[in-house]
């Protein structure tokens, strides 16, 4: 009996691992296949015609306005999303209300709805047509309006669990040694979501430098003022420029992969406190 | 108190502006003249071959997914090798990646002179065809299966799996009966949020698509077209759908979802 079951054993060993090493090759063919190969063809195609080139079409008039809007609107967005996204957490997990279920649930619809729908609501509501009488098509407001609404949910459902699972123990026991509501939050309540606000942040302001669907009708799309990068790549490629599109993607891919980092490493320190 | 109702009011008000009134005005534009517009609009033949579209684009992508997803999972999870850490990277890189950055690359790789241009040579239509667009949605979707059952195979642990094992089970027993069972809300999720991001994805789609009206337009190219060409109410009313779609998605979310109901 016992040979057996460790012959058995043996034999799952071996069997797992030759089931391993298929798993990790169909993962990293499937990676490769869709991601890396395409990216790499990006990044060669960039660089063929050298980095004389790249440097000119990165530093082209209208690609360094685009990259330099594109940057200040998402640090911007980002931002704010960190200041309304911790409070409407907060909402959700210490107060209570009729109706709370429903407004948690509406929280993720900006994750499910088509970005083009979204500019396309925002336009109805704020843009020409208005029934508030505001107007903010074509113009930099527009941008960020519809730039808040995509980003809505990073932040919210980064801080929400670890504001579920904060021990209120603590924030108790500075209460009843006299610490106001203000220094509660400040001393107890911040150092603890904090993590978790920066790796929303940073997922929110990537997600705000490439968007594109929801800003390229509500924008209008003008050249120095409210063109942001990924519409200035799309509009190069649209009048035969790659060269000058594939040089102002790498440096979003570049950006892309800094944020991945940084969400990296908060996710890292996150852990670190908890130990 | 007041600071309590003020914080309440503040993010209720914010939310009403931001997501609920636009979208709720939508749907009020698209029936105001009545329910018939608006199906005349979203039963004309451009619109259908639209909705088929991105229907069978997601048929394609969300399966694929699903099956590489759950793999890649248990890859990253249950087995050391190396480059792991650069194969954890690149399943969250199309989360933070611009849309239209993953639809150069399609463009660049597949088009004329790209790498793998010479196949347009040979009778293989990636560019402006389905597969492209397939290939550009499946990647923007990847992540999601992927990202969400890596951490619940991380919490069920290997015993059970090593139990099965020394009682003698295969490989695809011990997954099929103990890891998959484990795992099928997570999965479930997983493929609630690809399909909604299979549905709903712009950027890739229209810059491998070529945009050839009746061909090679999704539903929320179709949108745009429409409501550049001054046919609001054909817009909007392919914006309701996509629109139902995806507070259907919401709801399924929910479902899937129960450990925050908690809250």
């Amino acid at each position: 009996m016992a040979t057996n079951a460790a012959a058995a054993v043996s034999r799952g060993a071996v069997l797992g691992r030759a089931g391993g090493g298929l798993a990790r090759g169909i993962a990293v063919g499937y990676l490769s296949l869709i991601v890396l190969v395409p990216l790499a063809a990006l990044v060669w195609s960039s660089r063929s015609q050298g980095l004389h080139t790249f440097w000119q079409e990165v530093t082209k008039p209208e690609a360094s306005s685009a990259l330099k809007l594109t940057v200040v609107v998402s640090l911007l967005v980002a931002a704010f999303n960190a200041l309304t996204g911790t409070a409407i957490a907060w909402v959700l997990v210490r107060d209570s209300f009729p109706g709370k279920g429903i407004v948690n649930a509406v929280i993720d619809l900006p994750f499910a709805l088509p970005t083009v729908v979204a500019g396309l609501v925002l336009l109805e509501l704020y843009g020409p047509s208005s029934p508030f009488g505001v107007d903010v098509a074509f113009q930099r407001t527009g941008l960020v309006l519809a730039l808040l609404f995509v980003t809505l949910p990073f932040v919210v459902r980064s801080v929400q669990p670890v504001l579920l699972e904060l021990d209120r123990e603590m924030e108790e026991a500075a209460e009843s040694l006299g610490a106001g509501r203000l220094a509660v939050f400040r001393r107890i309540v911040f150092p603890n979501l904090l993590p978790a606000i920066l790796s929303g942040v940073a997922l929110a302001f990537a997600r705000a430098v490439g968007e594109f669907g929801s800003v390229v009708l509500i924008s209008g799309n003008i050249p120095f003022k409210t063109e942001v990068s990924s519409v200035y790549i799309a509009g190069q490629i649209e009048s035969g420029n790659p060269a000058g599109a594939a040089a102002v993607s790498v440096l979003l891919l570049l950006i892309s992969l800094a944020v991945l980092l940084a969400i990296g490493a908060f996710r890292h320190w996150r852990t670190r406190h908890d130990r | 108190m007041t600071a309590k109702y003020a914080l309440r009011f503040g993010a209720l008000g914010y939310l009403a502006l931001l997501l609920l009134l636009p979208v709720g005005l939508v749907f009020y534009r698209t029936f105001e003249h009545g329910f018939h517009p608006a199906w005349a609009a979203v039963t004309n033949p451009e619109a259908q071959h639209a909705l088929w579209l991105t229907l069978i684009i997601a048929a394609i992508a969300v399966p694929a997914n699903t099956l590489f997803g759950v793999v890649l999972a248990i890859a990253l999870v249950r087995h050391r090798f190396p480059g792991r850490g650069l194969v954890n990277a690149i399943v969250d890189l199309p989360l933070a990646l611009s849309p239209v950055v993953v639809g150069l690359s399609l463009y660049l790789l597949y088009g004329t002179g790209g790498w793998l241009g010479g196949l347009a040579g040979h009778g293989i239509k990636i560019l402006f065809a389905l597969p492209g667009m397939t290939l550009a949605t499946i990647f923007v979707s990847l992540p999601f299966v992927v990202r969400e059952v890596v951490p619940v195979l991380r919490e069920i642990g290997t015993d059970q799996e090593q139990a099965a094992e020394t009682l003698g089970a295969a490989p695809f027993t011990t997954f099929w009966r103990i890891t998959l069972p484990a795992i099928r809300w997570a999965v479930g999720y997983g493929v609630v949020l690809t399909t909604a991001r299979a549905i709903g994805e712009f950027g890739a789609v229209s810059i491998v698509s070529g945009r050839i009206e009746g061909k090679t337009e999704t539903l929320p190219l179709y949108v745009q077209s429409q409501f550049e060409g001054f046919n609001t109410t054909g817009a909007f009313a392919a914006c309701v759908v996509l629109a139902l779609i995806a507070l259907a998605t919401v709801l399924v979310m929910r479902i899937f979802r129960p450990k925050e109901e908690a809250a």
